[in-house]
């Protein structure tokens, strides 16, 4: 594995992207329904820092859930799985996929919170920036080291769509619990000290998904 | 093979029995009484099977996931059989532990589900192992449904130690050894029985596990002889 290489297979992904932009299109859309029906179901309700940290990273969940498989099934689809692997060694791919995932998921953060900021501008007021930042920045490197791997094993599937959230929500468990609680904290206007001991464990989790990952990609890849 | 079927039976019987048949009262005398716990009095005697049966549960998803890493190195079908094998059976023991654990809450701590930390662990497994059989259910040909379903329960099991170390730390819970216990928080719950009930904790707990060796031994051979049929007659 070579960084040059690396990022030459992020530009590949980020040009084709581009050319077409599906994912990105289709994402932005997904947010935006998704925020329009909690509206609806919300109305003139006021809610509380908790219940909208929980309903930031549902939203969160369900638009990545939707997208970020896109990276591998794109490659089955359009056939061009053989050549990667001729090209590149499975850990190269594995880190290329890796960053478009965590630049897809940190750019769907950052429309959740404009959206949300927009349309709760009474109750989302994020209060303490610093956790929060730190919050989204680990939450989307977490949502992508765990869903990256799913995602390489869902593209060989059959029932692709249905499968990869089933298959993802179990293992991200953790990371959501973690992701809604620091969230509750920075809205609540926390000292950052006060998520310390979240960011630790988000640091654990991703570190160890990565790990694993990158040691048991290459028999999803080659299979 | 047949030891394992018989003492199986015979401790799992014992325990059933003694269990349900030795008094609790206030002041135990000897070996023929329970002492009685403030807060479970009659309700304790379900940590003599809820405990074992959640221990095997997790014995069979460490069976499962070994046997998996097995596949991955080996790629013989055989580890694949027992690592399904293996899967199915800790399902079956998850979904018990996961209703004789709601029966106790309900009647212990008030409803029968409260979202504590090992209530939450026990759903996520629930959830892995309705994922897995999804999975391989979704993969055609045999090798790709074994190799990706390993790794699967592979990626799957490193979150086991998120549950077990962090989760009853962070989250405050009902469970002996979760935040805020007085007896401190751990994963390692402090065993504080009565030597006589201690025994037949610790016969239930090696009872369950030969059960499940046993269980396990057949399914394997089923599942072989399924295959090799498969084989022969496609």
């Amino acid at each position: 594995m070579s960084a040059s290489s690396t990022f030459a297979l992020v530009r590949k992904d980020v040009h084709s992207e581009l050319r077409t932009r599906y994912a990105l299109n289709a994402l932005i859309m997904f947010v935006v329904v998704a925020v329009a029906t909690i509206l609806f179901a919300l109305r003139s309700d006021q809610p509380t820092s908790s219940v909208l940290a929980g309903l930031y990273w549902v939203v969160v969940f369900f638009t990545a859930m939707s997208g970020l498989s896109r990276t591998f099934v794109s490659e089955e689809e359009r056939g061009t799985t053989m050549t990667l692997q001729l090209v590149a060694t499975p850990s190269t791919v594995y880190f290329a996929k890796l960053i478009v995932n965590t630049a897809l998921t940190f750019s769907l953060t950052i429309a959740v919170t404009v959206l949300y900021m927009t349309v709760f501008s009474d109750s989302f007021v994020i209060q303490t920036m610093s956790t929060f930042l730190v919050t989204v920045i680990l939450g989307s490197l977490g949502f992508a080291s765990a869903s990256t791997i799913i995602a390489a094993i869902v593209a060989k599937a059959n029932t692709r769509a249905t499968l990869y959230p089933v298959l993802s929500f179990p293992i991200l468990v953790v990371l959501l619990m973690t992701v809604m609680s620091a969230t509750t904290k920075a809205l609540d206007g926390e000292p950052f000290e006060g998520a310390l001991g979240d960011f630790q464990i988000l640091a654990g989790y991703i570190l160890a998904m990565t790990g694993g990952s990158y040691l048991l990609f290459e028999y999803v890849w080659k299979e | 093979m047949k030891a394992v079927k018989f003492g199986s039976v015979i401790l799992i019987t014992f325990v059933l029995i003694s269990g349900l048949a030795i008094p609790i009262s206030s002041n135990p005398q000897g070996w023929l009484e329970f002492p009685n716990i403030p807060g479970l009095e009659e309700k304790a005697r379900n940590i003599l099977y809820h405990v074992p049966i959640a221990w095997t549960t997790v014995v069979a998803f460490l069976v499962g996931t070994f046997y998996g890493f097995r596949y991955l190195k080996t790629k013989n079908i055989d580890d694949d059989i027992k690592s399904v094998s293996a899967a199915g059976l800790g399902f079956m023991f998850c979904l018990l532990a996961t209703i004789t654990g709601a029966i106790w809450a309900k009647f212990n701590w008030g409803s029968f589900w409260n979202w504590d930390p090992r209530e939450t662990s026990i759903f996520v497994l629930l959830l892995i192992y309705g994922a897995y059989f999804a999975l391989r259910s979704a993969l055609e040909t045999e090798e790709k449904r074994a190799s990706l379903s390993a790794v699967y329960s592979i990626i799957a099991g490193i979150t086991v130690p998120f549950f077990i170390f962090v989760m009853p730390r962070i989250m405050s819970g009902l469970h002996p050894g979760a935040k805020g216990d007085p007896d401190g928080s751990g994963p390692v719950v402090q065993l504080k029985m009565s030597p006589n009930m201690l025994v037949i904790f610790l016969l239930g707990l090696v009872g369950f596990t030969l059960f499940f060796i046993w269980l396990f031994n057949l399914r394997v051979r089923l599942a072989r002889l399924e295959y090799q049929r498969s084989v022969q007659h496609p």
